[in-house]
C-alpha cells in the first residue's frame, strides 16, 4: 500500500453526510470488482465506523472533522481495499473497543461487532496528539454468503 | 393489530423518530405489532437497535412484534448481528397480517 491514499475526503461529523460517504465507498468498490454483496457490507462497515465517531467520539457534535482515506487495489485479479478513518476525538484505549456479546440480545453495541464481522481486518489505534485511527482491510472472498459470513477469515 | 410502514432509510438520523413511532404503536396496547419493511432500503445498527428495543418492550407487554417484507440487503444486517432468529420474520405483509 502506498503511503499516499488514492482518495481522501474530509467530512464534518454530521449524520446527513453518511449516505454520501456510503455512496463513495460503494462506487469505488464496485468499480474495482467487488461483488454487490461485499460492496454493501464494506459500505455498512464504514457507515457504522462513522456513526461511532459521531455518536461516541464527538458526542453528537456535528461540526467536527473526520477523514476517510481509501487505497483500492487488486491482487491476482481480486479486488481489495484499505480504508482508514481518522478523527480528533478523545483517545480511547483500543483494547476497550469491542463488540458486545451477541448472545445478550439488547439494543446498542452492534457497530463494532458489525465492523469486525464484515471486514478482514479492523484495527483501532490512537493518533499522535489526539484522535483515533481505524484501519480496515477487505479482500473479495471466493464465495459470497449472505450476512456477515462472506469474509470471516 | 397495528401495522407500521417506514420508508427509505432507518439509520442514525432516523432512529429517534422511528423509536417514537414504535412506542406510540406499543402504547395502543394491541397484541400484535407488524413492521412492514418492504420499502426500507437501508438500515444500520441504530435502526436494528431500535427494533430490538421494541421487541423487548412488546415481550414485556405480552405482545408480538413481527417484521414483514424485509429485503435481502436489510436482512443481511440482522444476519451479521445474528438477530434474524430472534425476531419473528415473515416474507410479506400479507403473511404477517394473516396469522
Amino acid at each position: 500500500m502506498s503511503s499516499r491514499p488514492h482518495i481522501r475526503i474530509e467530512m464534518q461529523s454530521n449524520p446527513q453526510y453518511l449516505a454520501g460517504a456510503r455512496e463513495l465507498i460503494s462506487g469505488v468498490c464496485r468499480r474495482i470488482g467487488f461483488t454487490e454483496m461485499c460492496t454493501s457490507q464494506i459500505a455498512l462497515a464504514v457507515d457504522e465506523a462513522l456513526c461511532n465517531v459521531m455518536r461516541h467520539g464527538y458526542d453528537k457534535q456535528t461540526d467536527r472533522p473526520i477523514w476517510v482515506s481509501l487505497w483500492p487495489d487488486t491482487h491476482a485479479g481480486k479486488p481489495e481495499i484499505t480504508i482508514v478513518i481518522e478523527d480528533e476525538a478523545r483517545h480511547v484505549d483500543p483494547c476497550q473497543i469491542k463488540g458486545r456479546d451477541l448472545d445478550d440480545v439488547k439494543p446498542g453495541g452492534l457497530g463494532v461487532h458489525i465492523i469486525r464481522e464484515v471486514m478482514d481486518r479492523a484495527e483501532y489505534e490512537k493518533r499522535p496528539g489526539r484522535g483515533m485511527k481505524l484501519t480496515m482491510v477487505k479482500k473479495q472472498p471466493d464465495h459470497d454468503k449472505p450476512g456477515g459470513e462472506c469474509n470471516c477469515s | 393489530m397495528v401495522v407500521i410502514t417506514p420508508m427509505g432509510e432507518i439509520s442514525y438520523s432516523e432512529a429517534t423518530s422511528f423509536r417514537a413511532v414504535l412506542k406510540r404503536a406499543a402504547d395502543l396496547g394491541r397484541p400484535r405489532i407488524v413492521v412492514d419493511l418492504t420499502r426500507v432500503e437501508y438500515m444500520n445498527s441504530p435502526g436494528v437497535a431500535t427494533l430490538v428495543e421494541a421487541l423487548q418492550n412488546a415481550r414485556r407487554a405480552r405482545a408480538r412484534l413481527i417484521l414483514a417484507g424485509i429485503t435481502p440487503r436489510v436482512l443481511a444486517i440482522f444476519q451479521i448481528a445474528r438477530l434474524h432468529t430472534v425476531f419473528e420474520i415473515r416474507d410479506t405483509l400479507d403473511a404477517a397480517t394473516a396469522e
